[in-house]
């Protein structure tokens, strides 16, 4: 900044401007404007190129230092993925093993509820009808004949609305058969899902149900059928007593 | 007077056109400009004192682009032509500086 004195005084130096702004046309006007055009030219110019692509005006190693800084980033960025893909596949392996095993249970829950009798139940089976009409079957043989469809596999037994699970009962009075506290009358229908023709000839043996009905007055009829719906269910009770065993001594107090 | 229509005419026109600047003259393009803007200063604040000459004016204000272009140029070629061209503008912005200084207190006695 240099600090010398005024040339001229005071009021002067807004006149000079004026007289430098006047318009005069002479040769060196004529250069100056020429400059002055160029000069607006170029700034014009230089604004909108920095404007539009920040780095067409870069040198050679500015450009090296923007695209190491990049390549950084890039770096830093594609570990950070790497990392994210491996929480990924492995929320993703949890899940997969979560619904695998929770469709286990499920498979498991139903097969106990077939066995409980808490479901209803579908299948291949047989239906047997037997008629009594000399009142002389007993719970006796409704018993063996439930405890034959056991033995020939069955895994659904419905007798009547009944359904018969392990803590079904068969009791004889008043000359009608009960099974639990629900009285049955003839004809008495069983049915029962399993194998049919194993159920069947089950039935049919020397000895079995068929001809111990048959000698008793009634007839037995045996059905085998591609679907059995068994409806009757049985409400589940918690048992009182008895304790899932874990295998740990203490059991034994 | 002319010359600050010129000016404006100047930027109107590039605004209008939107050339492309070819790719050799970016990095000189920035200092040149600067470089003009000091001559341009120079040149008001020389008018202020009196002593402005079309002459000198027009050839200071070339020598100035050329030089400043020149320098980062010879910068570019030697390796350092961010570090120059950094320096060639900090001069020049002292010059303008110093130059919008003598200008205002021409003008506003401050």
């Amino acid at each position: 900044m240099s600090e010398r004195p005024e040339a001229r005084p005071g009021p002067s130096a807004w006149r000079r401007l004026y007289v430098i702004a006047r318009p005069r046309l002479t040769r060196g006007t004529l250069f100056v404007t020429v400059l002055a055009v160029l000069l607006g030219f170029a700034l014009a110019t230089q604004l909108r190129a920095n404007r539009g692509q920040p780095l067409e005006g870069l040198r050679e190693d500015e450009l090296v230092r923007v695209l190491d800084d990049v390549t950084q980033n890039g770096q830093r960025l594609n570990g950070e993925l790497r990392d994210l893909e491996r929480t990924r596949d492995s929320l993703q392996g949890n899940e997969t093993d979560l619904a695998a095993a929770l469709a286990a249970a499920k498979d498991r829950a139903d097969s106990l509820s077939i066995l409980a009798g808490t479901i209803p139940a579908t299948g291949p089976g047989v239906r047997i009808v037997i008629t009594d009409p000399e009142h002389k079957i007993g719970a006796s043989l409704l018993l063996d004949t439930i405890q034959e469809l056991r033995d020939a596999g069955a895994e659904a037994i419905q007798i009547g609305s009944a359904r018969v699970v392990t803590a079904t009962y068969f009791t004889d009075a008043d000359g009608t058969v009960r099974v639990g506290t629900q009285p049955l009358t003839s004809p008495y229908t069983i049915l029962a899902i399993g194998e049919p023709a194993t159920m069947a000839s089950a039935m049919d043996i020397p000895g079995g149900v068929v001809e111990s009905v048959h000698r008793l007055g009634g007839e037995a009829t045996v059905a085998s059928l591609d679907t059995v719906d068994i409806t009757g269910i049985v409400t589940a009770k918690a048992p009182v007593f008895a304790r899932p065993d874990t295998g740990t001594p203490s059991a034994t107090k | 007077m002319i010359p600050a229509l010129g000016l404006a005419v100047g930027i109107l026109i590039g605004v209008l056109v939107k050339p492309d600047v070819p790719v050799w003259l970016l990095p000189y393009l920035p200092i040149a400009v600067v470089a003009a803007l000091d001559a341009v200063f120079g040149g008001i604040r020389a008018a202020l004192d009196g002593i402005f000459d079309d002459k000198v004016f027009v050839v200071s204000f070339l020598s100035n682009v050329v030089v400043a272009a020149l320098i980062v140029f010879l910068g570019d070629q030697l390796g350092v032509g961010a570090q120059l061209s950094t320096g060639v503008v900090v001069v020049l912005g002292v010059r303008i500086f110093s130059n919008v200084a003598s200008i205002r207190r021409h003008l506003f006695k401050a």
